[in-house]
C-alpha cells in the first residue's frame, strides 16, 4: 500500500521527534564534558614548556602515561583497594538496611529513606571534617576503643597505628562507607520494592527461615540493584580526594589527590591529564564489564 | 486434624473473625465459603501462621500450633496469584520445600518427579513460571505445596485468576488431586458452585462469624439462616404466616402450572415479569397477587410453550419440599 504524503509526514515528525527531545541534555554533555575531557587527550601527550607555569606543547609525548603508571601505579591500586573495601562495608550496612527499609517500614519507608538520603544534604566536606573531629585522639570512637582495652588488638590488626585512628586507612575506608552508603541502599531498596511480598510468605510457608528466605529469594531477586549499586559507589570511591585528604596521611593519599598534586603543586598539567585519562578508562572498563553482563535493563537506578 | 478453637481476630475496630470454632476431619475437602470481607482468608492465614490471633488456639493433628512461625508449621499454602518463584525453573520451584526441610537429595528428587507427574507438568520441568500459562503456574503451585506432603494443604481462592472454560477444568483436577494424594484440603472460596462441587463439607462464614457448617446438600437443602439460604443459591423466602418462621423454597422445587394445586399441593397465583432462557435451564420471575417476587428454575423442555412475560399462572409446590429456617427473620 502507497503511505499517504500525510502519513509520510506524520512518520518524519516521529523520526525526528526523539532527538530534539534528547538535543538538550547531548548540548550539554558534548559542550561541558565530552569536549573538555577530549581536550585532555592532547594535553596528556604534551609537555610542559616550563618549570614555573602550566603552559604546555604538544609533542606526541606516549611516555607520560608510562611515567605516569610506574609512579603511581600504588597509588591507582591502592584507590580502587580503598573503594572495594568501603563498598564492601557499605554493602553489609546497606542489605539490612534496605531491607528493613522495604520490608519492615511500613508507612515510615518514606521518612526511613529520607533519613539515608539526609547526610548527602550535606557536603561531604563538612562531613569529612566531622569525621576527623569524631575519629580524632581526643575522640568518642578512640575513647571508647580505649576504654574497652581494643587498642593494642587494633594495632595488631592494622586497624590503628600508634593507637590513633586518624591517617590511617581505616579512616578513609570509614569515610568513604558513610559517603556511599545512601548510594547503595536507594538501588537496594528500588530493586527490592519489585520483590512481591507473598515471595517472602510463599518461601515461609515452603518451610525456609529467615536466613533462607534471604538467600534464596531477596538475594538473587535484588541483584540487579547489587549492581547500580556497586557502579554507583565504587566510582566515586575511587576517585574521591575529600576523605583521604582529612582523614588519611600521605600513606593514604588516592589518585585524585595524586592528580591535584600534579596539577596544582608539581605544575605537571600533561602528566596529571594522562593520569586522569587512564583513572577515566579504568572506571569505563568496569563499567562496560557491568552492562555487558547485567544489561542495562537490569540497572535499577533510584 | 485440623481445629480452630474460639480464633479471633480484630484489626482496629475492624472485627475479621469472632469466637471461631472449627474442626477439619483427616483427608477431608473442607471449603470456607463467604462473600470477601467474612474472614475466610484471614482464618486460611491463621492457619499459615502468617497472622496471630488474638484469643483462640490453631491445633494440628492435636499439636498447639499458635504461636509457632510459618516455616515450622506443617501446612503448606497455595497462594491466590501462585507467588511462584520467578528466578527459578518449575522444578526448583518444586524442589524448594524439600530442600529446606533438608530432605535427602535423592529424596528429593523422586517426590519432586513424582508430584510433577501428579499435575501433569513433568515436561514443563525446566520453564520458567512466566513461560507458563496461567492454569499450568496453577498447577505449579500446587505441586510446590503437595510435595511437602503436609498435615493440611491450605488453598487460597485457587480458580479466581482463571478464565472460566479452565476453572472448570482445574476443579476436575483439583477433585482428582486430592482423591489420589489423600491429603486433607482447606480451600478457601467465594464461589458457591466451586465449595458445593468439591467439598466433602463446607462452612458458611459471614462478617467474621461461622454461620453453618455441614455437607453441601445439608446446606443447600437445610439451611439454618437466610445468610446461608441465599448465599448458596436462589432462594424463595416466605414469611410463616402464624409463627415469626421463615420458610425456604429452591426455585427448582416450584412447578409452573395453567391448573391449581392437587391434593397436598401449596400454591399461589403469579404473573411472569421475566424470562431468562439459559440453555438446559429457563429461570422465570414472577410476583405473585401478593406482591411477593418468586422465583423459578426449571430444565427447558418442561417449561410451558405458551408462557410469555405477563402470563398468569400457578405455582405450585410440595410443602416436603420446602425448609423451616432455624433463625427467625
Amino acid at each position: 500500500m502507497l503511505a499517504s504524503p500525510k502519513a509520510e509526514g506524520h512518520r518524519r515528525a516521529r523520526r525526528w521527534w526523539p532527538w530534539a527531545l534528547l538535543a538538550p541534555g547531548l548540548v550539554w554533555l558534548i559542550g561541558l564534558y565530552l569536549l573538555p575531557l577530549l581536550a585532555l587527550v592532547p594535553l596528556s601527550l604534551s609537555e610542559p614548556v616550563s618549570r614555573f607555569g602550566l603552559d604546555t606543547v604538544f609533542r606526541w609525548r606516549l611516555a607520560n602515561y608510562g611515567e605516569v603508571l610506574g609512579a603511581y601505579g600504588p597509588v591507582l591500586l591502592r584507590s580502587f583497594g580503598f573503594a572495594l573495601v568501603s563498598t564492601g562495608l557499605g554493602l553489609l550496612l546497606a542489605y539490612p538496611l534496605a531491607y528493613g527499609i522495604r520490608f519492615r517500614g511500613g508507612r515510615w519507608q518514606p521518612l526511613l529513606i529520607g533519613l539515608v538520603v539526609l547526610p548527602s544534604l550535606t557536603s561531604y566536606l563538612v562531613r569529612a571534617i566531622g569525621w576527623t573531629s569524631l575519629l580524632g585522639d581526643n575522640g568518642p570512637v578512640l575513647g571508647l576503643i580505649t576504654a574497652l582495652g581494643l587498642t593494642d588488638l587494633g594495632n595488631g590488626l592494622g586497624l590503628l597505628r600508634d593507637g590513633r585512628l586518624l591517617n590511617t586507612p581505616t579512616a578513609v575506608v570509614l569515610g568513604l562507607t558513610s559517603n556511599q552508603l545512601p548510594f547503595l541502599v536507594l538501588p537496594l531498596v528500588v530493586a527490592m520494592q519489585r520483590i512481591d511480598r507473598r515471595l517472602l510468605e510463599a518461601a515461609a510457608d515452603l518451610h525456609a527461615g529467615g536466613l533462607r528466605r534471604f538467600r534464596l529469594v531477596v538475594w538473587p531477586l535484588s541483584r540487579p540493584g547489587l549492581a547500580s549499586a556497586l557502579l554507583l559507589s565504587l566510582i566515586p570511591a575511587a576517585g574521591d580526594v575529600v576523605n583521604p585528604l582529612f582523614l588519611g596521611g600521605p600513606n593514604e593519599r588516592m589518585v585524585g589527590n595524586t592528580i591535584e598534586n600534579l596539577l596544582l603543586v608539581q605544575l605537571q598539567a600533561p602528566r596529571a591529564a594522562a593520569l586522569a585519562l587512564v583513572l577515566m578508562a579504568l572506571i569505563s572498563l568496569a563499567v562496560v564489564l557491568q552492562l555487558r553482563t547485567g544489561g542495562l535493563d537490569d540497572l535499577a537506578l533510584p | 486434624m485440623v481445629a480452630l478453637q474460639n480464633l479471633s481476630r480484630r484489626y482496629g475496630d475492624h472485627v475479621a473473625l469472632e469466637n471461631l470454632n472449627l474442626t477439619v476431619g483427616a483427608g477431608e475437602f473442607f471449603s470456607l465459603l463467604g462473600p470477601s470481607g467474612c474472614g475466610k482468608t484471614t482464618t486460611l492465614r491463621l492457619i499459615a501462621g502468617f497472622d496471630r490471633p488474638d484469643r483462640g488456639r490453631v491445633l494440628l493433628q492435636g499439636r498447639d500450633l499458635t504461636g509457632a512461625p510459618p516455616h515450622q508449621r506443617p501446612v503448606n499454602l497455595v497462594f491466590q496469584n501462585y507467588a511462584l518463584f520467578p528466578h527459578l525453573s518449575v522444578w526448583d520451584n518444586v524442589a524448594f520445600g524439600p530442600r529446606s526441610l533438608r530432605l535427602p537429595e535423592a529424596e528429593i528428587r523422586r517426590r519432586v518427579g513424582e508430584v510433577l507427574e501428579v499435575v501433569r507438568l513433568a515436561d514443563l520441568a525446566r520453564r520458567r513460571p512466566h513461560q507458563l500459562s496461567g492454569g499450568q503456574q496453577q498447577r505449579v503451585a500446587l505441586a510446590r505445596a503437595l510435595v511437602n506432603a503436609p498435615a493440611a494443604l491450605l488453598l487460597d481462592e485457587p480458580l479466581a485468576a482463571l478464565d472460566p472454560d479452565l476453572r472448570r477444568t482445574m476443579r476436575a483436577e483439583l477433585q482428582r488431586i486430592q482423591r489420589q494424594v489423600g491429603i486433607t484440603f482447606v480451600l478457601v472460596t467465594h464461589d458457591r458452585e466451586e465449595a458445593l462441587s468439591l467439598s466433602d463439607r463446607l462452612a458458611v462464614l459471614h462478617e467474621g462469624r461461622l454461620e453453618q457448617v455441614g455437607t453441601p446438600r445439608q446446606l443447600y437443602d437445610s439451611p439454618r439462616s437466610a445468610v446461608v439460604a441465599t448465599f448458596l443459591g436462589a432462594a424463595n423466602l416466605f414469611r410463616e404466616g402464624a409463627g415469626s418462621g421463615v420458610r425456604l423454597l429452591r426455585p427448582e422445587r416450584l412447578r409452573l402450572r395453567s391448573s391449581a394445586p392437587a391434593e397436598g399441593e401449596q400454591g399461589m397465583r403469579a404473573r411472569v415479569r421475566e424470562l431468562v432462557f439459559q440453555g438446559a435451564t429457563v429461570e422465570v420471575r414472577l410476583r405473585t397477587d401478593r406482591n411477593q417476587a418468586l422465583v423459578a428454575i426449571d430444565t427447558a423442555a418442561d417449561v410451558p410453550n405458551n408462557l410469555r412475560v405477563g402470563s398468569e399462572l400457578w405455582c405450585c409446590w410440595n410443602p416436603a419440599d420446602s425448609h423451616l429456617l432455624e433463625e427467625p427473620a
